[in-house]
């Protein structure tokens, strides 16, 4: 705890729709707070911090995730559609229509988007870390990232880790 | 109520925008005012206690009334 501050790193390593949430609702959450917060975007969360944030779901590898109607009476949304996964792997544009039909799902019931979170956050003084070595490795630039985002190594978030109270790996 | 300084209605809302909208609101306030946050959020009772202990501002009223929770926040520092 650095001068009585309550302090929060976070490990964003994922990159898809759901996955983007928990990071952003911790560190806005926490900064509201007045904790000081800090997320290392890595691998596959490095393009969280893009500016073209276009972060898609994916059914394949989360076999429980439940598949809602955005739309029609609240009997129908509320079914939980089996969708397994081997039918989504051939269906050409089954991720478009499953991150699309989440986008809806989620807006319905009033939970902010990404892009809204990623904005709080940095209106709450977040610090947002890119891994440097992703960067290289999957060829970004400087300049794919928001201005906000600073560049850095395992080094850079371990310090700003060091006195942290709460450090979460998502 | 309705003796609030500022009102701000978080209706239709979930976690965590209750509370981030709530922060930014009392950093706009003076010390002494009092916020009246309404909110459908179930989630935002526990979590207006938690937010309220962990920033030191005085949570002078927290109850839910048909789906529509209500809290009186004062702004102590």
């Amino acid at each position: 705890m650095a001068n009585g501050t309550n302090k929060l790193a976070l490990i964003a390593s994922r990159g898809s729709l759901d996955w983007a949430y928990p990071p952003f609702i911790l560190a806005t959450a926490a900064a509201a707070m007045g904790w000081d917060v800090g997320i290392f975007f890595t691998f596959y969360g490095l393009p969280l911090l893009k500016k073209d944030l276009n972060a898609k779901v994916s059914a394949l590898g989360n076999p429980a995730m439940p598949m809602k109607m955005p739309f029609g009476p609240q009997s129908f949304q509320n079914i939980n559609w089996p969708m397994p996964n081997v039918l989504m792997a051939g269906i050409p544009g089954f991720e478009d229509v499953a991150t699309s039909m989440m986008k809806k799902t989620f807006k319905n019931k009033g939970v902010a988007s990404v892009k809204e979170l990623r904005d709080m956050a940095i209106d709450l003084d977040v610090r947002l870390i890119g891994c440097q070595m992703t960067m290289d490795v999957f060829g970004f630039k400087k300049e794919d990232f928001i201005d906000q985002a600073e560049i850095g190594g395992a080094a850079t978030f371990l310090e700003f880790a060091s006195d942290a109270n709460v450090s979460l790996f998502t | 109520m309705g003796t609030a300084t500022k009102v701000l209605d978080c209706s239709g809302l979930m976690c965590p925008m209750p509370v981030v909208k709530t922060a930014k609101a009392m950093k706009e306030m003076a010390i002494g005012d009092t916020l009246e946050m309404i909110s459908t959020d179930p989630g935002s009772m526990p979590d207006m206690k938690a937010w309220a202990n962990q920033t030191k501002h005085e949570l002078l009223e927290a109850h839910e009334n048909a789906g529509k929770f209500t809290f009186l926040i004062k702004k102590t520092h």
